[in-house]
């Protein structure tokens, strides 16, 4: 009876989680979705800690990790900047995927603190098949995420590493670790080394997975190791047979899938491509050299507050090298000022413009820039042609003309925010160089188009200064 | 017919949840698309049951007591998330404001 009334009571958490994800549709609901999250999470807690029989030094060690753990993720949400929120949430799933692995071997070693060992003990085939999977899955996404996590926060260099073989050597692990399963299982899980050579070898391929894949797909990454970590937890509620970590897992996983399909989609690439990597390591050296002969025009914070000033609507497209240089506060300051001159001032969103999905909405949000101004691709790309001046700040290929008219350019029939329809297109951008993509921009050249060299910041501070 | 194994059910639940995910989160705004990482994160550390269970109960071996501490070492972890999670994604959320609103405020003189 308990444990029937128990599973009862994670479904309601499941639920809970569900109608969270369910407030996200909207800004008005999303907070009201997050406290229901927080319930979901405080109904699954007290079940458990009412349900599983404890001892009081059980009890003592939940209190102080719960004490510790809860400190420092409170510190970490309140101290954390904005613009790194990649790197946070690439850390956050890191936890997820070691948390899936050591509670798999927790279970592998006492199967009875879960219920779910056999009258001898031991646990079913099937449950070690699963336990495994989850070991296996959570190892991937814990080591791939600390990779993804040096890369954006710049403790490794975002460029691929690549060597030759890397996809035999990969199916060689996958193969590897199937065979240790294998043997796990028909070991009853005696031989727990088997368990933790599984956990060494997905260690090793989450590495190896992450490592080939260059900076500027790591919005498809980052939603990748979201769905990973979901699929964690899901092999794992199969394990221990619990509603909540099930629902959960599915919830998690298939948000993930979703969102790195809707981040390819943005890039036009397809999500093997994405996972065999290597894009962008050898086109930028062939296009650093071919840009040289061609004049930009360059023009002065005072050219582009002038132009702005007397123009009826201006377009602004935000991308990574915003963040990078934090200029959203002085963007939303140059907006405010020309909407008190009377300019029309929208903003276009790149679906993978950014290093996570939704990355720029986030940080316009927090320099207050209200959300009915900010406009996804597909709503605003037909403004462009309307717009009197289009600012570019800190994006380079999702604005790049090749993706539509040169089937030559290695990111041809990539969605771009078509910026070269408007009047005048003003480029904030610290350097003539190529994108992260490495390809050249043929935009910076046109008569239309006018370079505004500069950090992010200094220049958006600049032209507020000269718009008096 | 024989009674069918409790595995199946799981699986119904697991193959439905998928489902239900997929429709929930195509409905989820792009502009939110950050906030619903993070809270998908703070949720899947609902793993957090499992964890708890590992720590509490008492060693089946009480000599070499290998569950308990793997357990409370994924509490600390999960309670990292949970708590990180949720309060960075109420973080976030609290600054999407709408035009109106965004007015009122600075009119207050903020």
């Amino acid at each position: 009876m308990p444990a029937d009334l128990a599973a009862l009571l994670y479904l309601v958490s499941g639920i809970f989680f569900i109608l969270a994800l369910r407030g996200l549709s909207s800004p008005e609901t999303s907070r009201q979705g997050n406290y229901l999250g927080m319930v979901g999470m405080a109904v699954a807690i007290c079940t458990t800690l009412l349900f599983v029989k404890m001892d009081g030094t059980g009890f003592a060690l939940i209190v102080g990790a719960v004490a510790i753990g809860g400190g420092i993720g409170a510190i970490i949400a309140h101290r954390i900047p904005m613009t790194n929120m990649p790197q946070l949430v690439a850390a956050f799933h890191s936890l997820v995927g070691l948390c899936a692995v050591l509670v798999a071997a927790a279970a592998l070693y006492e199967p009875a603190a879960f219920h779910i060992a056999t009258p001898a003990g031991k646990l079913k085939s099937l449950s070690l098949v699963e336990l495994a999977l989850g070991a296996t899955i959570g190892a991937i996404t814990f080591s791939g995420s600390v990779i993804a996590f040096m890369k954006l926060q710049g403790l490794m260099s975002g460029a691929p590493i690549i060597f030759n073989g890397r996809h035999r050597l990969n199916l060689a692990l996958g193969a590897a670790i199937i065979v240790f399963i294998v043997f796990l299982t028909v070991s009853s899980g005696d031989v727990k080394m088997a368990f933790w050579i599984i956990t060494l070898i997905a260690l090793v391929l989450g590495v190896m997975l992450i490592i080939p894949i260059g900076g500027a797909d790591m919005p498809v990454v980052v939603s990748m190791l979201n769905s990973y970590s979901g699929w964690a937890a899901a092999a794992l509620g199969f394990t221990l047979d619990n509603n909540a970590l099930l629902i959960t897992g599915a919830l998690v996983g298939s948000s993930g899938a979703i969102l790195s399909y809707i981040m390819c989609k943005g890039m036009n690439r397809s999500f093997i491509s994405v996972i065999m990597g290597g894009f962008g390591a050898d086109a930028s050296e062939a296009a650093a050299g071919a840009s040289m002969d061609r004049a930009a025009r360059q023009g002065s914070a005072e050219d582009a507050a002038f132009i702005m000033k007397n123009a009826g609507k201006v377009i602004i497209a935000p991308g990574y090298g915003m963040a990078v240089a934090q200029a959203q506060h002085a963007l939303k300051d140059m907006a405010e000022n020309l909407k008190a001159q009377g300019v029309d001032v929208s903003y276009a969103i790149h679906p993978v413009a950014g290093r996570m999905p939704g990355h720029m909405n986030v940080l316009l949000a927090e320099a207050q820039v209200p959300y009915d101004e900010v406009f996804e691709l597909e709503d605003i790309n037909s403004a462009f042609a309307t717009a009197d001046v289009a600012f570019v700040i800190g994006a380079n290929d999702v604005t790049n003309p090749a993706a539509e008219d040169d089937p030559a350019s290695p990111i041809y029939g990539m969605p771009v925010l078509q910026v070269w329809k408007a009047k005048t297109v003003f480029f904030v951008k610290r350097s003539l160089a190529s994108g992260y993509a490495g390809v050249e921009n043929p935009l910076f050249f046109r008569d239309n188009t006018m370079m505004l060299l500069g950090d992010a910041r200094k220049m958006s501070e600049s032209i507020v200064k000269a718009l008096g | 017919m024989e009674a069918v194994d409790p595995f199946i059910f799981r699986l119904a639940i697991f193959v439905l949840a998928v489902f239900v995910g997929y429709y929930v989160v195509w409905s989820v705004t792009p502009a939110l698309h950050t906030p619903l990482m993070s809270v998908t994160n703070a949720i899947s550390s609902v793993i957090i049951v499992g964890a708890l269970a590992a720590a509490g109960a008492a060693a089946a071996n009480p000599a070499n007591p290998f569950g308990k501490s793997v357990g409370a070492l994924a509490v600390l972890l999960a309670s990292i998330n949970i708590f990180g999670g949720f309060l960075v994604t109420q973080r976030m959320l609290a600054m999407y404001r709408k035009k109106d609103t965004v007015d009122v405020k600075l009119k207050a003189g903020e």
